[in-house]
């Protein structure tokens, strides 16, 4: 039997963080919001009412495509997508279909391996359902706090061939997109949604399942394992597995059935008539270019070849803001101490200071006393047995002492030059 | 492509969200067979090099609002439409629950006729007002219904841009005015209440869809009257009820708060006795509106035109399917426009006689969209209530639009929607305005069309085309017929061109009396 090779693809959604909402002025807060008081005839999709689009959150999309290395459509529109659902206010989402904002962008994982962006666009939130037997009857309670919400999807081509692969992508575009400050990509909160598509290849007969509502990077990876187990021992048994989307058990770690997709979704996208479409020129690029900061991936690669860190150092180092600081505030000292980038970089990331007591550390690291000759003719004399086994030619007993001094005087020794004071007695 | 098979009619069903009798699915698949086989003339037409146009705004670019917070509506303004609500949140049916299937109208609706003799009012706001809206106008506390059944009730949160600006003006409103339902008509007898009378002959359409706003500012209760076009729905009541209409330039005055048709074409307008009044009106109300992105063409302001001198016959208008009475009457009009001076020249709009085709894909595949927001749990009740005319024309939008179908069907018209305005720019590198019928009949008899839709569809064959274009018309009345029933004719202009428009109309009625009839009650 031929070899099956996995082929997965991920769909993220963020929550962006302006103030108001995609396309009326109501406030984008939802979160632990009395219900339907955040909404409006925009948002709650009354007869007559008209969208306009928040120009930030254009932006903010716009960052985001360019952080992942995107290219800019410079025409582009918003598109009505059709399907019928409570929390749809208007039975439309307004999106983006074929002119989608950013294409064709691209994020490196630490291999060296490229993921491909397909689309980075913006579209609109749904409201919130909330699921309840009232009176004896299953009902779906509805909150409008959330419809409107600017949203912003980010789809990968399916680059992807393995859970733990799917992480550190994931892992990448979070670190990523907070660090624009666009989106708090808080999972708990929903304001980072994961999808992930699963299939593998060859088989007799394309298909596609997609895992939706996995809240963390573990259930992605987890989920992922599953499935791919799960598909190939159905392709082994000669079946095709059935295209449909699955949810997660976070407590099983297993994937469920949730609806078939026996045929593919229509909906209807045609142009949205009410918002006129949007041109953009080199120069507004170059804005948004100017928005954005120092992206974590820059922040790696410039401590990589600025001060000869390992990679995983460098990384370890960027993921804390302060720690970072404080690499920079204090390499000179540091250096002139004889502490080396890496040994400073490793006290920082072991948490073994904080900006008000570096200076002390890097001191006390670099200032090893030269041990007192007592303290080394007592441990000797403590150790008896230990010193014969060391005349008798177990020479690598010397460690041990080292050891003894190193704990007497609480790490603050010399470790070398305890070992020459402890030759030199021993002699 | 001819016959639809009764399999894809329950597909159809089904996409929109409409639950339907055996009944309704066997008689929409033997329309949509006919209506889609003269659609398909349209295959004829090479459009292979031709752009689609989906919306015309002057090539009007990036129009967005800042991330400024407004305030919200009150949870209980929220909920307040809501027949079922719980704890701040409003109630649907379970999301896993099975789909229901097709019921009859609930009976406890206890449905109002229309008031009035004409059957023209749905409700009276004020005895003391002056003003009339068609009930698609939402007007905050006060019931606006769109003619529908599903909004039988509806009291809306918040008032239109258009019906704020009247307020401001000093103008009071009398009458929410019985309409088609959603604007899905060309005669008045698609209203869920009950069809409108023709006051000049009660037995006749009165024209639609605006036709509560035609009739009532016919027989004088009302001195001005909003409407709104999207393919004729002012032009043609106003030329069934002998008054005058403007149908302004797509983008002129606001949509806000107007119950949304088909958005790429609606333009709300006026109804009144005479263009002057038009004029006055007008000028005040056509101002951008933050609300409305489709009203904030730079053009507005930019384009200033001179006064007409030359004056376009489009052949296409004048020939077969025409009545005699109305090409006479409108030949006569060109006349009198040509004794004052103006110069009279025959033109060719040589892709207008596929505008209607077109239209019905457009308009229906935009319908289908926007009506998917009644779904009874916010507002209004549910799907069930759709009158047969709406459910129509959400299951041929919905197939217009459907995968595998929309750019044989939807970008195919907005293709020839292009055709069209290149039709209308090069005549208006010739000719300053354009003279043309507006029905191709006088009013018609009540129910004489109404089981024909097809035949019905192509009253509008000589208001689609300004329509798609989204060009100025003003309609004016030019004569009667000899069984004493009004006719009228249509001013259309370049985009932005209402001055000219109402100049020209106005230089006309100094020099006619039409507009001066009255319908003896």
């Amino acid at each position: 039997m031929t070899k099956l090779t996995p082929v997965i693809g991920m769909e993220v959604h963020v929550e962006l963080t302006t103030k108001s909402k995609m396309f009326c002025g109501c406030s984008a807060k939802h979160f632990q919001v009395k219900p339907n008081t955040h909404t409006c005839p925009v948002c709650l999709g009354l007869p007559g009412a008209l969208p306009v689009p928040n120009k930030k959150a254009i932006d903010y999309t716009a960052m985001i495509g360019l952080a992942l290395n995107c290219q800019i459509n410079k025409v582009s529109k918003f598109d009505r997508k059709h399907y019928f659902y409570p929390d749809l206010p208007k039975g439309y989402q307004i999106s983006q279909y074929d002119q989608p904002l950013c294409v064709k962008g691209q994020l490196k994982l630490d291999s060296g391996k490229t993921i491909r962006i397909t689309r980075v666009h913006i579209e609109e939130d749904t409201g919130k359902l909330v699921h309840k037997t009232l009176d004896g009857k299953k009902v779906s309670l509805v909150d409008f706090n959330r419809s409107g919400v600017p949203l912003v999807e980010i789809v990968t081509e399916p680059d992807i061939t393995s859970g733990a692969e799917a992480k550190e992508y994931l892992k990448k575009l979070h670190q990523l997109v907070k660090a624009l400050k666009v989106s708090d990509c808080d999972m708990e909160k929903g304001s980072m949604r994961l999808e992930a598509n699963i299939s593998l290849k060859p088989c007799p007969k394309p298909y596609k399942i997609e895992v939706k509502n996995l809240n963390s990077f573990r259930f992605v990876e987890k989920a992922i394992n599953y499935e791919l187990k799960r598909q190939a021992s159905l392709l082994k048994k000669g079946t095709v597995p059935i295209q449909e989307t699955r949810g997660f058990n976070s407590k099983s770690k297993t994937t469920f059935f949730q609806r078939t997709k026996e045929e593919a979704q229509d909906y209807r996208y045609f142009p949205e008539p009410d918002i006129p479409p949007m041109v953009f020129t080199d120069k507004d690029i170059k804005t948004w270019k100017s928005f954005l900061p120092k992206l974590p991936e820059q922040t790696v690669n410039q401590l990589i070849t600025n001060y000869q860190l390992p990679q995983t150092t460098a990384k370890l180092l960027t993921k804390s803001k302060t720690a970072l600081k404080i690499f920079k505030n204090h390499l000179s000292q540091a250096k002139k101490s004889g502490l080396s980038e890496k040994q400073l970089a490793d006290i920082l990331i072991n948490k073994k200071a904080t900006d008000k007591n570096i200076k002390s550390v890097i001191q006390s690291l670099t200032t090893k006393k030269t041990v007192d000759e007592t303290i080394i003719s007592k441990i000797l004399k403590e150790n008896p047995d230990v010193v014969k086994k060391y005349k008798s030619g177990k020479t690598q007993v010397i460690g041990f002492l080292v050891g003894q001094v190193m704990k007497q005087t609480k790490g603050q020794a010399d470790p070398n030059q305890t070992k020459d004071s402890l030759l030199k007695l021993l002699k | 492509m001819s016959k639809i098979r009764s399999f894809d009619v329950r597909h159809i069903a089904k996409l929109a969200n409409l639950a339907l009798t055996q009944k309704e699915l066997e008689l929409f698949g033997k329309q949509f067979s006919q209506i889609l086989s003269y659609i398909d003339q349209l295959s004829k037409i090479d459009t292979d090099s031709v752009k689609p146009t989906f919306q015309t705004l002057d090539n009007t670019t990036n129009i967005f609002r800042q991330d400024q917070v407004f305030p919200s509506l009150s949870q209980f303004q929220s909920l307040n439409s809501s027949f079922h609500t719980y704890q701040g949140y409003f109630v649907a049916d379970h999301v896993f629950s099975k789909q229901k299937k097709a019921v009859s109208k609930a009976s406890f609706l206890k449905i109002k006729k229309p008031l009035d003799y004409f059957q023209a009012v749905l409700t009276s706001v004020n005895s003391q007002g002056n003003l009339g809206h068609k009930d698609l106008f939402c007007t905050q506390g006060v019931q606006t219904t769109a003619g529908s059944l599903v909004l039988f009730g509806y009291r809306p949160a918040y008032s239109a841009t258009i019906v704020k600006q009247l307020e401001k003006l000093g103008w009071v409103t009398k009458f929410k005015l019985n309409q088609d339902a959603w604007g899905h008509g060309s005669s008045g007898e698609n209203s869920d209440y009950g069809s409108t009378h023709n006051p000049w002959e009660i037995h006749h359409v009165p024209g639609g869809s605006s036709s509560g706003s035609a009739v009532m500012v016919a027989v004088k209760e009302v001195a001005l009257a909003t409407g709104t076009d999207t393919c004729g729905s002012i032009r043609l009541p106003s030329c069934f009820t002998n008054i005058c209409g403007i149908k302004p330039t797509y983008g002129a005055l606001s949509r806000f708060g107007v119950i949304a048709f088909a958005s790429s074409l609606d333009c709300p307008g006026l109804f009144a006795k005479t263009v002057k009044k038009l004029e006055s009106v007008f000028a005040k109300l056509s101002v951008p509106d933050k609300l409305d992105a489709t009203s904030q063409s730079s053009a507005r302001k930019t384009v200033k035109l001179p006064s007409a001198k030359i004056v376009g016959l489009p052949e296409e208008f004048l020939q077969k399917g025409i009545d005699p009475q109305v090409k006479k009457a409108v030949l006569k009009a060109a006349g009198q426009l040509s004794n004052k001076g103006l110069k009279v020249k025959s033109i060719s709009l040589p892709h207008s006689p596929y505008g209607v085709a077109a239209y019905y894909i457009i308009a229906p595949t935009e319908t289908s969209s926007n009506l998917s927001r009644y779904d009874g749990v916010r507002y209004g009740h549910s799907r069930h209530f759709f009158g047969p005319e709406a459910k129509r024309r959400i299951m041929l939008g919905t197939f217009a639009s459907s995968a595998g179908y929309s750019a044989k069907y939807y970008e195919k018209a907005a293709k020839i929607r292009t055709l069209i305005i290149k039709d209308f720019n090069k005549v208006f590198d010739q000719i300053d305005v354009i003279l043309a019928p507006i029905s191709p009949t006088p009013p018609f008899k009540l129910g004489e069309k109404t089981s024909d839709p097809l035949t019905m569809y192509l009253s509008d064959i000589y208001a689609a085309p300004a329509s798609l274009a989204g060009l100025p018309s003003l309609a004016i009345p030019c004569g009667f017929t000899k069984d004493n029933l009004p006719i009228g004719m249509q001013l259309i202009g370049p985009r932005w061109s209402e001055p000219r428009l109402f100049e020209l109309g106005k230089k006309y009625q100094s020099i006619t009396n039409w507009h001066l009839k009255e319908p003896k009650i």
